[in-house]
């Protein structure tokens, strides 16, 4: 690794928002922070082992691809029943995401959240009463909380530009 | 895009191709000296095709983002799903509001009392309770902020 500090803070920044299109896009970040191609991909690669960053790809708009219904799905589960009934919905296959949240009394009890996305709300509520069925969580109350419009989607910005 | 207006709808006309690209990208994409020749090669297409259809599928918004997905948390940041409860009648200025701010990441519109869900994303992870407290005074409600205490991994991807 021989890309000081500023060379990598200036590439963080340089990356933010989307590889180069570019035949060789290493090559064009590096001439950016006069390293080599080499150094950059070392630093990359490096990011990518570390953890820092989790993969190179794409986010999908997901309503451009079909899949226009979107329901974050939460629950008021037992403290002590968190992991056990998290544990159910993670391995449930139409389920896309699964966090544990803090509750906000007295407005919002709900501790667990998870997200279906399909292509209509139809399917998506069949796959709630499945996954109600699959984990036996009928006792555990719940709220289903379908998108109805999404006003901006531009992914986070971790690195300081300039 | 910024304001009251929906992420536009575009007109789509992908291919199989385009529907194969899709997926091959959520899996990732190499770190090497020729990248996108080294993904063209798999559908014996030209790297200049591929490059050619990830731009338009960028610059048709099927595309939000491509190149490195950043572990928030990792890189220092601070990351955090929040919610309002809006009237009806104060929702499209609340949303002006919300979105002018360079932090929030997505917002949408729910169906239900606590009817605005967004992201704030910020590059430092103490910044994230001054947004809160900023989006508090630009409109007068309360944000209630919901930090993920634990994910529980899926891998969130989709069948294109």
């Amino acid at each position: 690794m021989t890309l000081t500090v500023q060379q990598q803070e200036t590439l963080r920044a340089a990356i933010q928002d989307g590889l180069p299109l570019t035949a060789r896009p290493y090559a064009t970040l590096a001439q950016q922070i006069q390293a080599s191609e080499n150094d950059v991909i070392g630093q990359i690669q490096h990011w990518l082992d570390d953890g820092l960053i989790k993969r190179m790809g794409i986010v999908v708009r997901h309503h451009a691809i079909g899949y226009s219904a979107n329901a974050m799905v939460v629950w008021n589960v037992p403290d002590e029943l968190v992991d056990f009934v998290a544990e159910k919905m993670r391995v449930f296959p139409s389920v896309t995401l699964c966090y544990r949240r803090p509750r906000r009394l007295p407005d919002w009890p709900y501790n667990l959240f998870c997200m279906i996305h399909g292509r209509d709300r139809h399917w998506v509520l069949q796959q709630i009463e499945q996954l109600v069925q699959h984990a036996e969580l009928q006792s555990i109350p719940r709220a289903v909380l379908f998108s109805q419009r999404q006003f901006k989607q531009t992914g986070g910005r971790y690195a300081r530009v300039g | 895009m910024r304001g009251s207006a929906e992420t536009q709808q575009t007109d789509l006309a992908l291919d199989a191709l385009d529907r194969q690209l899709l997926n091959r990208l959520q899996d990732g994409f190499p770190v090497c000296d020729r990248p996108y020749l080294a993904v063209a090669r798999e559908f014996s297409i030209d790297e200049d095709e591929l490059i050619a259809r990830i731009q338009r599928l960028l610059d048709t918004n099927v595309l939000t983002r491509f190149g490195p997905m950043y572990h928030a948390e990792r890189m220092g940041g601070g990351l955090s799903l929040a919610a309002m409860a809006v009237p009806v009648e104060d929702f499209e200025r609340v949303a002006l509001l919300v979105n002018s701010l360079p932090e929030i990441a997505h917002n949408y519109a729910r169906d239900h009392d606590f009817n605005m869900w967004f992201v704030i994303a910020t590059e430092d992870r103490d910044d994230v309770a001054a947004v809160v407290k900023k989006i508090q005074a630009l409109t007068g409600y309360t944000v209630y902020n919901m930090p993920k205490i634990e994910e529980f991994y899926v891998g969130l991807r989709f069948a294109v």
